[in-house]
């Protein structure tokens, strides 16, 4: 394009005015860059679970223990194809402030109901065949420096080992990775029968069931089978889909993509009005130039579209700049995130839609100087000047 | 009709309309002019000088009656057509010479080439053609704030002449220049006009400026007059 070095000339003629409009562009990519990614790792437990996955939980409060023998129970209901529980560890590696989430399992089912989690065959079978040992996902081991056979002693805040303490030594057999790059692997997991044997409460009792159905569309007839075959027990459940149970757990927390939201669009509309008045500035000062051009033969599309290029090249400019930023402020907190927010990950479809927007702010900003300069009269323009 | 007629105006009348006022500037103009003149239409202030060149032009389009440019009529030509005819036909000179700012001399020459399919390379040997025709070759990297008003309307003539139109409209090129500046700038278009046979209107106030064209046309409230009527 021809006219390209034109529509550079005019978007760098005032270096101090590009300066201010492109960084607030980068702001705002930046934070939506930033936002959105942390979006993602908090969505990514409610992405990532599976679809025919049901959590079952005590109804007073999820922490609340359920009787062991629920698990045979509820394998024996219509529609349920495999079962699984866990026991929350509350572990921590060295000092307390050091957290490392850790569930004790029944190893077999918990790895048929997660088939997402990927583990080399031989340290599969290293760590069924230890009661002693854990199951390491791949993330927390980086973060630890961990790998298969270190010995790593593991304290719980909440239990005591029945030989006193609470601190319990494990072995690692295993490292598992993640079939996605957003499969959460910043967990440990250990074995439950060994859990029970040296913990000095003893007892059976375990923290939660997790299951999937024969189809995706039972979920709702096989959730409430559960909960009404648990009725006027002891230990009433609250079986929802693993969905809905993230969901309700990152709901919690607040609500966050409401936050988000509104932060990202009030960044998105200042800028949109900040920029969006530079470019008709810049347009009208030029009115004489523009008007000059038509009179050698400049058709008006033509002029038009070099408005427009300038505030997409504009809009390019800043963004691709926040995006760049965010991604390294990113990679700069995954770092030491990981144990909290395991899936920090500027991904693909997060600079897609940021593409976009870029193209949508560029297009915005563009129309309205594009327009005026296309209708320009260049008789009206002179008489004016 | 004869054949060297470059433009033809034949009957034209232009009327502005601003809100429910008319204002008639031209009622029954006709006029020829013959390739390779030079003509210089002088006139008052107000009496239709830069709306006949803006006719001329193809910039603007006449009210009624008929405008021809070698034999091919324009008054009746689309915007798009017009702006076509205007890259391929016409060289434009203005009072205050409006070069792109931000643009340096051989860029700003280079502004009409970008409308024809030469590449940057084949533009570039133009521009530099134009630009020592003009006696400016050491100043194609200036910008225009870096150069006097007659270096500046000097960069605006090879400008208009770098896609080698057959006709110069200059709208009072040397209004804003010194007499001795503007005698230079007046040199350079007649030997646009004796040598490269350039057919240029100029409209001017300074009757000294007007002894360079070969022709002297004086318009006075829309009509052209004699010279010696308007003096007498
Ligand atoms: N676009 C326009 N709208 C209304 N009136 C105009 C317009 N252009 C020129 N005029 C009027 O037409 C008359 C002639 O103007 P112009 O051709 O510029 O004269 P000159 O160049 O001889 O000074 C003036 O009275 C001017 O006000
Ligand atoms: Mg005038």
């Amino acid at each position: 394009m021809k006219d390209l070095y034109l529509v550079y000339k005019n978007l760098t003629r005032k270096k101090m005015r590009l300066f201010l409009t492109t960084f607030a562009i980068f702001i705002a990519f930046l934070i939506f860059g930033a936002i959105m990614t942390l979006r993602g790792a908090l969505n990514s437990g409610v992405e990532m679970s599976a679809d025919n996955r049901l959590v079952v939980v005590h109804k007073t409060n999820f922490t609340n223990p359920l009787p062991y023998s629920y698990v045979n129970k509820t394998k024996a209901i219509d529609g349920v194809k495999q079962v699984t529980h866990a026991n929350w560890f509350g572990g921590y590696y060295q000092q307390p402030a050091n957290q490392v989430v850790t569930f004790a399992v029944e190893p077999e089912s918990y790895l048929a109901v997660y088939p997402e989690l990927v583990i080399e065959p031989e340290q599969r079978k290293a760590w069924l065949n230890n009661q002693a040992s854990v199951l390491v996902g791949q993330r927390i081991a980086m973060a630890n420096g961990w790998k298969v056979g270190d010995r790593i002693p593991l304290s719980s805040n909440i239990f005591s080992h029945k030989d006193g303490g609470q601190t319990w030594d494990f072995v690692v057999e295993g490292i598992f990775t993640g079939a996605e790059e957003k499969t959460d692997t910043s967990y440990l997991l250990f074995h439950y029968k060994y859990f029970k044997e040296t913990q000095s409460w003893g007892g059976d009792s375990i923290g939660w069931l997790i299951l999937t159905t024969v189809d995706a569309s039972m979920n709702e007839s096989v959730a409430k089978a559960i909960d009404s075959n648990f009725a006027n027990s002891n230990a009433e459940t609250d079986t929802s889909t693993e969905q809905a149970f993230n969901k309700a757990f990152i709901e919690q927390i607040g609500n966050i993509g409401l936050i988000i939201f509104g932060v990202v669009f009030m960044a998105f509309f200042t800028i949109l009005i900040v920029v969006g008045n530079t470019m008709v500035l810049a347009i009208r000062e030029r009115t004489g130039e523009i008007a000059v051009l038509k009179t050698l033969g400049f058709a008006s599309i033509r002029i038009f579209k070099m408005v427009i290029i300038e505030s997409c090249l504009l809009a390019f400019l800043g963004g691709l700049l926040g995006l760049g930023a965010a991604y390294l402020l990113i990679q700069g907190a995954s770092e030491n995130l990981a144990r909290f927010l395991p899936n920090l990950v500027l991904d693909q479809n997060i600079v897609l839609q940021a593409l976009g927007y870029i193209l949508l702010l560029g297009l915005i900003t563009g129309i309205a100087p594009a327009i005026s300069a296309l209708r320009l009269n260049i008789i009206t323009a002179f008489n004016r000047g | 009709m004869s054949n060297d007629n470059l433009f033809e105006l034949t009957q034209v009348a232009k009327r502005f309309t601003k809100g429910k006022e008319t204002i008639s500037i031209f009622h029954d103009l006709n006029m020829q002019i013959k390739e390779g003149d030079f003509l210089a239409i002088m006139g008052p202030s107000g009496s239709g000088k830069t709306t006949l060149l803006n006719l001329l032009g193809g910039v603007d389009q006449p009210t009624e009656g008929q405008i021809t440019f070698d034999g091919q009529r324009i008054d009746n030509l689309s915007e798009g057509q017009l702006a076509k005819w205007r890259a391929n036909n016409i060289g434009f000179i203005f009072q205050f010479y409006n070069l792109m700012p931000m643009l340096n001399a051989a860029r700003n020459v280079e502004l009409p080439l970008l409308l024809t399919n030469l590449n940057r390379n084949e533009r570039q040997k133009q521009v530099k053609v134009a630009l020592e025709l003009v006696g400016l070759s050491d100043r194609a990297n200036h910008m225009p704030s870096e150069m006097s008003g007659g270096q500046q309307q000097r960069v605006a003539i090879a400008r208009a002449v770098v896609s080698d139109p057959k006709f110069l409209l200059c709208d009072e090129p040397t209004g804003d220049l010194d007499r001795q500046t503007a005698d230079e700038i007046l040199q350079t278009l007649q030997l646009l006009n004796e040598k490269f046979g350039k057919t240029i209107v100029m409209v001017t106030h300074d009757p000294s400026a007007a002894k360079f064209a070969k022709q002297t046309v004086n318009l006075n409230k829309g009509e052209f007059v004699k010279a010696e009527e308007l003096l007498a």
